[in-house]
């Protein structure tokens, strides 16, 4: 049986504790991984700046170069797992087995992670726009135009609280390491593979161990071990539903990520040739299984919404479960119990509205809750909403799921609301424009692009480098006279 | 026999005894409470002929702590009693009615018996208290000051009101509820900073990690503030809190010990720590005046073989409170019996599964 310790800045530390990490389809333990409590992170914390410290004796140029070599380690190495090894079939095996994410997509998370890492150098210069590290590491420098600038680190460790149900979320603390900021890792319960791993790889390219604390914990503990991250780490980030979000708006201190209602507007220019764009569109819905605050949730259209509907209801209506290591396989099993049935329910309930019709049911062999002994299934959805004020026509489900929303070219961005991803197909000026100045869409694609093609080069959620650094003033003269 | 085998089956017949007599007082229309001599009749068995010994409680239906919200409170005052000073201790109560236990002398007793548990080199006679916990209508906050009194100190204590502490986290208040535990942490370190040469103290695990970091953070410790014994309490109190306690909280120079309890059953106290119990926590029950049992899950008359998890039933058997069986809200396993406490104790209490995902525990 593999034992995962908790790690205290590089030091394992077995607790008294331990939640086993169970295949969903076979109740198999596939790891007992052992569980830390709140204190332990209190006290830590007191010694973060040790790790900060740490960091600073590499240059930001060394901790990009090992993390690009971590990257390697990271996608094809045998790496050490607490008291045993992981291979990277195994590691693909085990997180598909308690995430519920088929193999493939395993892998290509995992090929999404070492890419960020094996290009760090390419994303740090894009988010800092071009910033020298040294300025970065000193805190000041003077930039090629001869303008001195200051960037102070707003903390010595950053924390993360992460989900089970994605593993693409772990790109976004990457950039922490080679920032020379400690890390703190609060892994999902059913999702210790990568944060793990990572730190294999990283300590295996030469990243100190002592910048990095991983604190595990099961649902039970998790809101506790959760809670004194965020309290604890000057800087943290955490992953939840939108009542997470509303608990930490304004608090400067936390970055909540959530649902993203990400979603594709066809311009009425472009809208009577829709059918050149169902590929985009299912793509961007049901790719990485519709699990992603980047996938799309909805596609709004002033005309033509009931055929793009059934279209996309033909191309993924008849989607359904297969075996996690089929490489076909297109939908992720949800493996907490009760999840699917209660999303499903409100579907149900949301179609009563007469402004809701569902598309895919016509195309599909059966219901869309498929439930078995250990896990369930929710085949894709595709809803025609004729009301853009219709609460359906505005909500995200962890499965590929899609409204198709009719709604005028000029309502789309005050109906829309917080949109993370929206992709506008137009090529209409006022419209584009309008969109440019919209401050509820987080990342604007104007073109053909879907709404799961991130390029890392660009910010996501907000730039790293804003939450983690502060601009200020810093002088080392008096300043010319005036 | 063995001397512990002896010493179960001393206690065993003790508690047979015991029961008798608590029965016999109850349900006795002179000296019974209004509450007890009122079921009597819809039991279906007599108590006073049918109870002959601790097993025969099991005639009598789960009590439902439901029925201690509300009043007459005078309806639990055994007749035996009437003339005696009562107070009235509550529990829960963030919202609704709380449930109430009326209370002349169990608290001191409780205490005063559990005080002989406590090692004297480490809460020593004399000494003075800190009271880091509840304070209000809660029976801790007499129950601690009287064992401070009664083993020749002082007990000083904080203002902590619970339930504003449950509305705020209720409300999602996180960041009030952290500035009201940031209050409570102020007023322990201006009691240990005034010079009351404070050596022993009551905590619940949240509080005394948040009194030993403040001090930690200040530069001190609570050994330096000098505290030199602990007792602590709550389903927070886990093997692996304990031993971060011990190892990096408070050194090995202060001694903690686990205690469990609630305002009906009175005070269990903690096996004695011993290594090779690798920081498992076990609680013996003050019998015959309180019993914990271990029951199965799905029939609370059967208790669990040794080892086996189940329910945590408590009996109080006192002349000012009879409750035949009681399922607490936590769950542990069966332990033997121990020479100190030679009767069955629990180990690894924790929140009922069942409940353990809607209730909110350990709020101070």
């Amino acid at each position: 049986m593999i034992e995962i310790p908790i790690v205290r800045w590089g030091e394992p530390y077995e607790s008294m504790e331990k939640m086993d990490v169970v295949h969903f389809e076979s109740g198999e333990t596939l790891a007992q991984v052992h569980e830390a409590n709140a204190g332990l992170i209190r006290m830590d914390m007191r010694k973060a700046r040790r790790a900060r410290e740490i960091l600073r004796e590499f240059t930001i140029e060394q901790l990009v170069d090992m993390m690009a070599t971590a990257g390697e380690y990271y996608v094809n190495d045998t790496l050490p797992l607490g008291n045993g090894d992981q291979s990277p079939d195994d590691f693909c095996k085990m997180q598909s087995a308690t995430t519920g994410l088929p193999e493939h997509m395993c892998r290509m998370n995992m090929t999404k992670n070492a890419f960020v890492m094996k290009n760090m150098h390419q994303i740090l210069d894009a988010l800092t726009r071009g910033l020298p590290y040294n300025i970065l590491s000193d805190g000041y420098g003077k930039e090629e135009r001869d303008v001195m600038v200051s960037y102070q680190a707003n903390c010595n460790a950053a924390g993360w609280v992460l989900p089970s149900n994605s593993p693409g979320v772990h790109t976004l603390w990457l950039p922490v390491i080679p920032l020379q900021i400690g890390l703190v890792l609060k892994p999902g319960p059913q999702e210790p593979w990568t944060p793990f791993r990572m730190y294999e790889a990283f300590a295996k390219a030469g990243i100190p161990r002592e910048a990095i604390s991983i604190y595990p914990g099961g649902t039970a503990k998790g809101p506790e071990l959760g809670s004194a991250v965020l309290e604890t780490c000057e800087r943290s980030v955490i992953f939840g539903g939108l009542a997470t979000i509303e608990r930490y708006v304004g608090n400067p201190r936390v970055s909540a990520h959530g649902p993203g209602f990400s979603k594709i507007f066809l311009g009425d220019d472009k809208v009577d040739d829709w059918e050149k764009y169902i590929d985009l569109m299912a793509d961007s819905v049901y790719i990485n299984s519709g699990r992603s605050c980047i996938s799309c949730s909805g596609i709004w259209a002033s005309r033509h919404t009931a055929e793009i509907a059934d279209a996309l209801a033909q191309r993924l209506g008849p989607m359904a479960p297969l075996p996690m290591d089929n490489p076909e396989s297109g939908l992720a099993a949800f493996t907490i119990p009760g999840a699917a049935e209660a999303m499903s329910g409100q579907i149900d309930d949301g179609c009563k509205s007469d402004a809701v019709t569902e598309a895919t049911d016509q195309y599909r062999d059966g219901d869309r809750l498929v439930q078995n002994e250990r896990c369930d299934f929710l085949r894709p959805t595709v809803l025609h909403v004729t009301d853009p004020d219709d609460e359906m026509a505005n909500t995200e489900f962890m499965f590929p799921f899609c409204s198709v929303v009719e709604c005028p070219q000029d309502q789309f961005l005050e109906k829309a609301g917080y949109t993370l991803v929206g992709s506008l197909l137009s090529d209409d000026e006022a419209l584009g424009r309008s969109f440019l100045d919209a401050t509820n869409i987080d990342r604007l694609n104007i073109g053909e692009v879907k709404t799961i093609q991130l390029n890392w080069l660009q910010p996501h959620e907000g730039n790293i480098i804003d939450f983690l650094f502060r601009a200020r003033a810093y002088q080392d003269s008096p300043p010319p006279p005036h | 026999m063995s001397d512990l085998a002896t010493q179960v089956t001393e206690a065993k017949e003790a508690l047979d005894a015991h029961t008798v007599k608590m029965v016999q007082w109850h349900f006795n229309p002179e000296t019974g409470s209004p509450f007890w001599l009122d079921q009597a009749g819809d039991l279906g068995f007599d108590p006073l002929t049918d109870v002959t010994c601790f097993d025969d409680l099991k005639k009598f239906p789960l009590f439902e702590d439901d029925s201690l919200r509300g009043g007459p409170v005078q309806r639990w005052i055994p007749k035996g009693l009437a003339d005696k000073p009562a107070y009235v201790f509550e529990t829960g109560g963030t919202t609704g009615t709380p449930k109430s236990r009326v209370v002349m002398d169990d608290f001191r007793i409780d205490y005063e018996l559990f005080s002989e548990t406590l090692p004297d080199e480490m809460f020593p006679p004399g000494s003075n208290w800190l009271m880091l916990g509840p304070s209000g209508p809660r029976r801790l906050r007499l129950a601690v000051e009287h064992l401070a009194q009664h083993r020749g100190g002082i007990c000083f204590c904080v203002d902590l009101d619970p339930r504003w502490v449950v509305k705020l986290l209720k409300k999602g208040k996180t960041e009030e509820a952290k500035d009201y535990a940031a209050h409570v942490i102020d007023q322990a370190m201006t009691v240990l900073e005034a010079g009351h040469d404070i050596k022993c103290a009551f905590s619940t695990p949240k509080l005394l990690e948040a009194l030993a970091l403040r001090l930690i953070d200040n530069g001190s410790s609570v050994k330096e503030a000098g505290i030199t014994g602990i007792f602590c309490g709550g389903t927070e109190f886990t093997p692996q809190w304990y031993r971060f306690a011990r190892e990096e909280l408070l050194g090995p120079d202060v001694y903690i010990t686990p205690t469990y309890g609630n305002t009906l059953m009175g005070l269990a106290c903690g096996k004695p720590f011993d290594p090779a119990d690798d920081y498992k926590i076990t609680y013996y029950a003050p019998q015959p005046r309180a019993v914990v049992e271990v029951v199965d899950f799905d029939d609370h008359t059967q208790v669990v073989e040794p080892g086996g998890t189940g329910r945590v039933k408590l009996y109080t058997l006192t002349d000012e409170l009879f409750i035949p069986g009681f399922l607490e809200r936590d769950e542990g396993e069966r332990e033997e019996p121990h020479e100190k406490y030679p009767w069955d104790g629990v180990s690894s209490v924790r929140p009922f599964h069942v409940f353990a995902k809607t209730t909110t525990v350990g709020v101070y």
